[in-house]
């Protein structure tokens, strides 16, 4: 358990005022309030430690008791009378007021060690009952392949302990956030539910790279097909195909498969394109009989 | 009109302890809508959400209706950036090896 240096965070100095203390945290609040930085984990995090610190340094008992004892917890035997004494007020059902923070926030804030330590935690939180009827907003990451995003498919999630079932559209994007409706937390005073918000991180693993619905690919051709021209078998997303390779088709020339690409997202049906680039191979470890032709093929050119 | 997934702006105004002029206002600013369902007033679900970004924009920051609106426009602004953003390093992918 760590000590949590409030001044720190509320970046004042031990001699500030109460007026500097408020001033200090609405500023700090307008900056790392969650709902200004919606999906900014660090923020949310910020701003927490904001609360806290403003709860014990904007309550007078609460900071007297933080100045004298604060660094020393772990060790002081004035601080472990000072904690039995605020527990025997917590059980006398001692009202410490609003501290004005924003506990009530999307279901409640979380206190750290060293608060739940000195303070006792649970007692002494400002709730705000009002704050919320709408269900919290939950919401979840889902990593996937893109192999898993080719099909349409079912899946099970459990989040928060409860299993959602839902279809994952295929073609969905990396980074997409897809809103379901009514899965979050359940709603206060018959508020309605909140939502999930569910991001998609999807990692690549095949050969094929994506730019938008069509596929890239690179498939590699023998020397003499690409002289002579012939026929080769290519790797699709989900299969193969037959392929007429020109004769004289130079490295890195790409063929379009129409409609071989990745499926458009919420379009049943319609697929991107594939872009096939050649990539030549050449006969390697020549025999003395190969290296004579190839010298005789130069010469015919020229060279 | 089918009244499911409609609340009653009464019930919102006594849970959160405001008036009813504070949402006339957010509706005359082009925040929310206000539906008039057998002459009393209603918000739709789906607005709650938002809805509640300002009460607690309002309550916690104290920002008014028209500094709401310039955050929720900025924001928007900022959401459709990240799309972009990301829509961008999807496509760097392409160029990586």
């Amino acid at each position: 358990m760590a000590f949590v240096d409030y001044y720190k965070v509320l970046e004042i100095d031990k001699s500030a005022t109460e007026a500097d203390i408020k001033k200090a945290y609405r500023k700090l609040a307008r900056k790392y309030h969650p709902d200004l930085n919606p999906n900014d984990k660090e923020a949310e995090k910020k701003f927490k430690e904001l609360n806290e610190a403003n709860e014990v340094l904007s309550n007078p008992e609460n900071r007297k008791k933080y100045d004298q004892y604060g660094e020393n917890w772990e060790h002081g035997e004035e601080y472990e009378k000072a904690r039995n004494q605020q527990q025997q007020y917590q059980n006398s059902g001692g009202q410490q007021g609003d501290f004005g923070g924003f506990s009530g926030f999307s279901g409640g804030g979380d206190y750290s060690d060293f608060f739940e330590s000195m303070f006792g935690g649970g007692a002494q939180r400002a709730t705000r009952q009002n704050a919320v009827f709408k269900g919290q907003d939950f919401n979840a990451e889902l990593h996937l392949d893109l192999k898993d995003v080719y099909t349409t498919h079912k899946r099970t999630l459990t989040i928060n302990g409860k299993n959602i079932r839902l279809t994952i559209p295929a073609g969905v994007e990396n980074g997409q956030v897809i809103k379901i409706s009514g899965q979050g937390g359940e709603g206060v005073n018959g508020g309605p539910k909140g939502d999930l918000y569910l991001t998609f991180n999807i990692e690549n693993s095949t050969n094929f790279k994506l730019d938008k619905d069509n596929l890239y690919t690179t498939v590699d051709l023998d020397l003499y097909t690409a002289v002579l021209g012939g026929e080769i078998t290519a790797n699709t997303f989900d299969g193969k195909v037959k392929l007429t390779v020109k004769s004289g088709t130079q490295s890195g020339s790409k063929v379009k498969l129409k409609g071989k690409g990745f499926p458009i997202y919420k379009k049943e049906g319609e697929y991107g394109d594939l872009f096939i680039s050649y990539h030549i191979v050449l006969p390697e470890n020549l025999t003395e009989r190969e290296k004579e032709l190839f010298s005789e093929l130069a010469k015919l050119r020229g060279k | 009109m089918n009244k499911d997934n409609w609340i009653q702006l009464q019930t919102i105004c006594s849970h959160y302890q405001l008036e009813i002029s504070f949402f006339t206002n957010l509706r005359d600013l082009g925040l929310i809508e206000i539906e008039i369902i057998e002459e009393s007033l209603y918000i739709n679900e789906n607005q709650m959400h938002n809805l509640e970004r300002i009460i607690r924009l309002h309550h916690e920051l104290e920002v008014n209706p028209e500094g709401i609106d310039v955050v929720f426009n900025l924001l928007q602004k900022i959401e459709h950036l990240q799309k972009e953003l990301a829509t961008a390093k999807n496509r760097l992918r392409l160029y990586e090896s």
